[in-house]
């Protein structure tokens, strides 16, 4: 069962020898290369997501156990590979613009995405500790890339030193549940704890321990501080790929955790994740609502989206975790979307970030307008846009786990959170006009915001596609 | 008296604890905050330690390997941010990094 077996690990594999090939080239290069490697990461993600559907989908463990592969771990590798590719699709022009376009980003970005598709294979709390690592480290500098700018290096500041809090949390907690089980291994864990009569103290303090960790990295209230500080100083570029990619990949891991080894405790972290849930979508809908910059209020709408894809967890059953599945990858799809509007909001060769910016676009660029009236749309839940159905399967499996204060919760919440939404469609519609934005979109990021609109409305075509994939992947952390 | 599992548990609370209260109430320094995250971490291994050789496992001891490792790169990830807010604001004291609020 544990051979010495790296075909499950080829798609990583393959990320890690490439990225490496990158950053040699950039080396070797400078940073003419920088175009080329972007481009060529691109197509490394492609090629990824080609060979992860290639191998074998059957459940595996390998690595001594430290790795595991099945349907869960498989889609949630492709959603991020897809969210790789947004947001370097999205970064190009952008880095160009503000005169950053060094060959570290997309290397950085690589090996980020390597630790967070570890992250969600992850099958044992060392290898959970290091694929953290690996995508955490990656992110700070990431937040801190343009030298030049005070905000941006205030904002690796602020990510570093929270994030490495929250890293020193998570081992602490760690080392309590190696301490009381004596093991580290998901499976021999879940079959320690499961004939226990009582919990011992100490894995309910390090169960706690290490969620609180974990819910600085999914930026869930009260462990959100640092988000809106680092999505408004970083470039928005990285803002746009924390916003996308490592939530997802941070979400599936914590499922990985909770549904496989701590499944046997549910009752201890149930109420833990019903509250990080709760506070979420209510500082997320609450706090967004005085924000004028438009980063920060996206900072804001990722938190409330966090306490949402949580009420699938805190369900507790596989109908809710194929709800979370699914909600992730409409936020991603719409998130992508909504930040190549954002990344276009430039005037006389700099970026603006203010909602007022945007004033009358209705008239001085219309589709750019349209496409942006219809994400918000999605993303306050109004049907029949896709994000009226993530929110439909998540608050479904709320009533069905007779959680209905979350369910209330959630719908009430997310009409408060509809007001700045429609806010943003207000002021771009019946404003008087701004002066225009520079130019055109340039080919990659209109490609992304075309394919974002498309499923958004698209998506009420064949609802059950999608829902019926997100069930079936996470039906697999069910199986056993 | 002997020294048994007990203290070791107590001694890395207590340093854990210390680091987590150099990170939050100390209003001087960033490098205070490097070193907070520091002793944490090591706070973190002495436990490690000390429950490997309690359950004969060496589990725990690889483990303490590898955090070793990530907290030199993590260290020299902190620093390298922190020159760069150096170079732009000109100091690095813990209340000058009040740029964004709200």
């Amino acid at each position: 069962m544990m051979a010495f077996d790296l075909v499950p690990l080829f798609p990583e594999l393959f990320l890690a020898v490439t990225g490496m090939a990158h950053l040699i080239i950039g080396v070797w290069r400078g940073n003419h290369s920088t175009h080329f490697i972007f481009w060529a990461s691109a197509a490394t993600y492609v090629a990824a997501a080609l060979i992860l559907m290639g191998v074998s989908w059957g459940d595996a463990i390998v690595l001594n156990g430290m790795f595991k592969f099945d349907n869960f771990a498989g889609f949630m590798k492709l959603i991020i590979l897809l969210g790789l590719l947004a947001s370097a699709a999205l970064s190009v022009k952008y880095l160009d613009d503000e005169g950053v376009s060094r060959f570290e980003y997309p290397v950085l970005m690589t090996f980020a995405g390597i630790g967070m598709m570890l992250m969600v294979s992850a099958n044992n709390l060392l290898a959970l500790y290091m694929a953290l690592e690996l995508q955490s480290l990656s992110l700070y500098v990431l937040a801190a890339f343009r030298r030049g700018s005070l905000q941006s290096a205030e904002a690796g500041v602020k990510y570093f030193s929270l994030g490495a809090l929250s890293s020193g949390m998570i081992l602490f907690g760690i080392s309590l549940i190696y301490g009381y089980t004596g093991t580290l291994d998901y499976g021999t864990l879940s079959a320690t704890l499961l004939p226990m009569q009582s919990i011992p103290v100490g894995i309910t303090f390090g169960l706690v321990f290490l969620l609180a960790g974990l819910a600085f990295k999914i930026s869930a209230v009260p462990f959100h501080m640092w988000t809106p500080d680092v999505y408004q100083g970083a470039p928005t570029s990285v803002t746009a790929f924390f916003a996308i990619v490592p939530k997802i990949a941070a979400m599936g891991l914590i499922m990985r955790l909770l549904f496989e080894p701590f499944a046997p405790v549910s009752g201890q972290w149930d109420q833990i994740v019903w509250f990080l849930s709760a506070a979420s979508m209510m500082v997320g809908a609450f706090a967004a609502i005085v924000q004028e910059n438009i980063k920060r209020l996206l900072a804001y709408s990722s938190i409330g989206n966090m306490g949402y894809a949580l009420i699938g967890i805190a369900a507790v059953s596989s109908t809710g975790a194929g709800a979370v599945v699914l909600y992730l990858l409409i936020y991603l799809i719409m998130t992508s979307g909504v930040f190549a509007v954002v990344l276009s909001m430039r005037r006389n060769g700099k970026a603006v970030e203010n909602i007022s910016d945007l004033a009358g676009l209705s008239q001085t660029q219309p589709m750019l307008a349209y496409t942006m009236a219809i994400l918000m749309f999605s993303m306050s839940g109004i049907p029949p846009m896709a994000g009226f159905f993530g929110k439909l399967v998540i608050f479904q499996a709320a009533v069905d786990a007779q959680m209905y204060v979350l369910a209330v919760l959630g719908v009430v919440t997310s009409v408060v959170a509809a007001y700045y939404y429609l806010r943003i469609i207000k002021v771009m519609f019946f404003d008087t006009p701004a002066p225009a934005f520079d130019g055109a979109l340039p080919f990659a990021r209109r490609a992304v915001l075309t394919l974002s609109v498309v499923f958004v409305l698209g998506f009420v075509l064949r609802p059950s596609l999608a829902i019926v994939i997100a069930k079936n992947a996470a039906g697999a952390l069910f199986a056993g | 008296m002997t020294i048994g599992l007990e203290h070791y548990l107590t001694l890395a609370a207590i340093l854990f604890t210390i680091g987590v209260f150099g990170i939050f109430l100390n209003r001087k320094n960033m490098i205070i905050i490097l070193m907070s995250i520091e002793l944490m971490l090591l706070a973190v291994n002495i436990n490690f330690v000390a429950f490997s050789s309690f359950l004969g496992d060496l589990a725990g001891q690889v483990f303490t390997m590898f955090i070793l490792t990530v907290a030199a790169a993590e260290a020299a990830i902190g620093l390298a941010i922190l020159v760069t807010f150096f170079r732009m604001k000109g100091s690095i004291a813990v209340e000058d990094i009040s740029d964004m609020k709200g």
